[in-house]
């Protein structure tokens, strides 16, 4: 099967004119380029948000500190959180999704290449329109550009009373537009998933990135279509004299909350299940064992994805919803942790009894074991409505979601770079700057993360550009801005990493970590059309099964 | 090899160095001295909606502590115990692809532990939003302003600004204070964390909350809610004072402004500008408001919504150079004449 592969090679790729290089790649719909342009459009804007971050935490660094302005500091944060969450953690996962959901089903593309395409300059555009607002926006009274309302851009801030420039405008228009590009994607995930998996590979034996990323797609689907149509009912509100959200004249605050979070809180599992897929892959080949309950991840995995869409107002219980309201999402914020611990344990069940390889993707994957357990039990105390009631809007929900996304979801990122760079560039990154990058990452992560929880229990609310000394909140402040530094000196190693080694990293050939799933089958980088015969597989770890032909999974399944 | 053990080692390091860090803040300070800290420590809670909140949450993170000890040292031990050897053959390790029994039990577990969270936190919701409001409670209406408090007593004839005055409520003669809290224009978030958990300011929407401190002191907060360009300096602080020292304040503030014949000239300047367009002062024409009301000014510790002192200083600058205190606040420049600013200024200090 894989030497069949290799048969296809790809067309002539030295000496031809930059332009025509461009114009490839602007005009290309083939998953695998595709896949490559969301991953590094995301590392740009990557660096964008952590710049962001960076300036608001120097200037947290000391009480009534002054490095910008108040105006400043509310543009820093709603520019932080919109870029990393629509612009750098959805674009990379989509990237990976895009380049080894095909490859890993034995599929030659994507379901519907012209339509990833779309999606994908779709998301692009969105996320330079929202930056563009740097140089021609303006946005609350007497501030200056970019938006500068939150990234939930709470009712009724945006309304042209308190909005009046176009900085919400082009937050709004932004994420429209890359809104659509996201639901192009999800309907591509789920055609390709449902429709062009290889003979054999039944619906059980789909490898777990291939079914996280299903579920992941569907959530799209069903989640930014109601924030989709609150950006099209603020707009009406904006331009057109509707009231939806205008509080001033008898519209509701509550229901812009209502429709934000319906879509907010899947939107974590929108992020954080692609990385429950790279953790689901990688684990198990660093421990040189199946991944442990294949059913029973499967079935955890939609089980969040249908409880994550009853949750939602976990985010409002400080806005004064009756008691029973409140008791009703206490019980399903509470019941998500129990398929999302039942996914942890099976982690644990797949390295217990193993062998493990502490390369650096594992250790990566380690590192958010950890973190993600950290950051559920965190999350089951903001569950708790009354504990909610101090917690939420406090320094220790930042921390907690940071847990999640940073600790969670960028450690998985990180552990996929390390693991599948090598396919998708046919050389090895540097191991040595990859643990560097590992223990830096995990030092300057736990010190500012770790450290935040505090001045939330403190009282210091979040989304204040200064703070007032001798509350307790000023060394905490301190340490959690240094470990900032040593995250962004972290980055920057793997950035340099992901450079030097594209050029001198060691070859990878085809399958340099002994994997078990079908994208290893190909050379590295995949040729054009992936597969020169559409493999047939007998079993969940079909390179598994031609390695040991004398104890094929295919017995057992 | 050493790697594992450097992970798990320097994992544990982290989670004792937290979990050192919630004890200390829990304990920052002895829980019942007698000034009162300035540390609004969700911990130390001096009311009965704080008190059950603090319980259920020690609660919680005893429960959780103990999930993570556990979860974590069986991580730390797979990690440790089933790590590759130098010595090792290339054995691949024994397959195991799963086992049902062992998914059932962790998945009865946490359900068990998800129901015993559940009905704890319901017991405490109920608690607080469904208590009863008995006939000696008293009334104040919140309203969040960009970016400012106004507290009204319906029942008292009081309006004031930002620091808000409750009588402390002793168990055999409970006054709980209740609040009706609304919002002139944006979101806010009526936070002190000594005496409650937050609740919003929602315009065009009613939300009330409770207080009934046990003790009397200061206790500081500020807005939770982003609510625009000075979120940041929208503090809070609430005032609990004794039975006579409460009655004491209402009854100085339901005078008019005191009125001496000598500071006409500072009263003409505030007016005849654009201060009575947002400010109102009892007894005066002016009635606006759109901003604190000034009547008892200097009864206040602060201006500005806590963001300065409540000096002749601050208060010039304030009225000069808004921007210099607290940029981006509502309050305009009023550009005076020195003199002007002089007789305002000597005005407004007679407003006890």
């Amino acid at each position: 099967m894989s030497s069949d592969a290799l048969a296809i090679e790809t067309a002539g790729a030295a000496g031809k004119p930059w332009v025509e290089t461009l114009h490839e790649w602007v005009t290309t719909v083939d998953h695998k380029r595709l896949g490559i342009l969301y991953i590094v459009y995301a590392l740009v804007f990557l660096l964008i948000g952590g710049i962001e971050a960076t300036i608001m935490r120097i200037q947290l660094i000391r009480p009534h500190n002054d490095f910008v302005s108040p105006q400043v500091f509310n543009r820093m944060f709603t520019m932080h959180g919109t870029t990393m969450i629509f612009f750098v953690v959805m674009p990379v996962l989509f990237g990976f999704a895009n380049y080894l959901v095909p490859l890993m089903i034995g599929a030659r593309d994507m379901a519907f290449p012209r339509l990833n395409a779309f999606g994908f300059w779709l998301t692009a555009f969105g996320g330079l329109l929202l930056n563009l607002s740097f140089v021609s926006g303006s946005g609350l009274y007497g501030a200056g550009t970019a938006p500068d309302v939150g990234w939930w851009a709470y009712a009724p801030l945006t309304a042209h009373a308190f909005s009046p420039g176009h900085s919400s405008d082009y937050w709004t228009i932004a994420l429209l537009v890359s809104g659509f590009g996201s639901i192009a994607t999800g309907i591509n995930i789920i055609a390709t998933v449902l429709s062009l998996r290889c003979p054999g590979m039944k619906l059980s034996r789909m490898p777990l990135l291939a079914w996280m990323n299903m579920v992941m797609a569907g959530l799209v689907l069903i989640t930014l279509t109601p924030l989709s149509a609150a950006q099209i009912m603020l707009l009406v509100d904006r331009y057109l004299g509707g009231h939806f959200f205008d509080t001033q004249a008898g519209g509701s605050a509550a229901i812009w909350m209502h429709f934000f979070w319906i879509f907010g809180h899947p939107e974590v599992y929108i992020l954080v299940i692609p990385a429950f897929a790279f953790v689901s892959e990688i684990v198990p080949v660093f421990s040189r064992k199946p991944i442990f309950g294949y059913p029973v991840m499967v079935a955890a995995t939609v089980c969040i994805g249908f409880i994550s869409m009853s949750v939602w107002a976990h985010h409002m219980f400080s806005i004064g919803m009756n008691s029973k309201a409140n008791t009703f999402f206490v019980l399903t914020t509470a019941a998500i942790a129990v398929p999302t611990g039942i996914k942890i344990f099976n982690w644990l069940g797949t390295m217990w009894g193993g062998k493990i390889i502490f390369k650096t993707p594992m250790l990566f994957c380690i590192g958010f074991l950890f973190q993600f357990l950290f950051a559920g039990l965190t999350g089951i105390m903001l569950g708790s409505a009354p504990f909610d009631w101090q917690l939420t809007g406090s320094y220790f929900v930042v921390a907690h979601f940071h847990y999640v996304i940073v600790g969670g979801i960028l450690f998985a990122l990180f552990a996929a770079f390390y693991y599948w760079y090598p396919k998708i560039t046919g050389r090895m990154l540097s191991e040595s700057l990859g643990k560097l990058h590992f223990w830096l990452m995990i030092i300057g992560f736990h010190l500012t993360f770790d450290v935040m929880h505090i001045p939330g229990i403190l009282g210091m609310p979040r989304r204040i550009y200064t703070y007032e000394p001798g509350r307790g909140w000023d060394t905490l402040n301190l340490i959690v801005t240094l470990g900032t530094f040593i995250q962004g000196i972290a980055v920057l190693i793997f950035v340099v990493n992901l450079i030097f080694s594209y050029f001198k990293g060691r070859l990878a050939g085809n399958d340099p970590w002994d994997a078990w799933t079908l994208e290893w089958a190909v050379s590295s980088p995949p040729p054009v059309y992936n597969f020169a015969v559409i493999p047939t597989v007998e079993s969940r770890r079909p390179l598994w099964d031609l390695k040991h032909p004398e104890d094929p999974d295919s017995r057992y399944e | 090899m050493g790697t594992d053990w450097l992970v798990v080692t320097s994992r544990a390091a982290c989670a004792i160095i937290f979990l050192i860090g919630i004890f200390l803040a829990a304990r920052l300070c002895g829980a019942q001295s007698s000034t009162p800290n300035p540390v609004p420590n969700i911990f130390e809670p001096h009311s009965t909606p704080a008190d059950s909140i603090d319980e259920l949450s020690r609660f919680v993170l005893i429960i959780t502590a103990v999930i993570f000890l556990v979860v974590f040292s069986l991580l730390a031990f797979a990690v440790v115990k089933f790590g590759k050897r130098a010595s090792d053959n290339d054995r691949e390790p024994p397959q195991v692809y799963g086992s049902n029994q062992i998914e059932l039990a962790w998945t009865v577990i946490p359900i068990l532990i998800v129901v015993i969270l559940f009905l704890a936190s319901a017991r405490v919701i109920h608690g607080i939003q469904d208590a009863p409001k008995p006939s000696t409670a008293i009334d104040v209406t919140a309203i969040g302003h960009q970016f400012w408090w106004e507290f009204r007593y319906p029942g008292l004839g009081v309006v004031t600004a930002n620091e808000l005055h409750i009588p402390v409520s002793e168990t055999a003669r409970p006054t709980p204070t209740f609040l009706k809290l609304l919002s002139a224009d944006t979101d806010h978030s009526f936070w002190v964390p000594q005496l409650a958990g937050k609740t919003d300011l929602i315009p065009n929407r009613v939300n009330n909350m409770w207080l009934d401190p046990h003790r009397t002191g200061i206790f500081l907060g500020q807005c939770a809610q982003y609510c625009g360009t000075q979120h940041a300096k929208m503090l809070l602080l609430v005032s609990v004072d004794s039975r006579e020292d409460f009655e004491a304040w209402v009854r100085a503030q339901r005078q008019p402004a005191n009125h001496d014949e000598k500071e006409n000239a500072g009263r003409r300047v505030f007016e005849t500008t654009a201060c009575i367009n947002c400010h109102a002062i009892g007894g005066t024409a002016a009635n606006g408001r759109f901003g604190p009301d000034l009547t008892h000014l200097m009864s206040r510790r602060t201006i500005a919504s806590g963001a300065a002192e409540n000096t002749t200083e601050n208060l010039r600058l304030w009225i000069q150079k808004p921007d210099a205190l607290k940029p981006g606040s509502l309050m305009p420049a009023m550009q005076l004449t020195d003199n002007d600013l002089d007789a305002l200024v000597w005005y407004l200090e007679t407003l006890k």
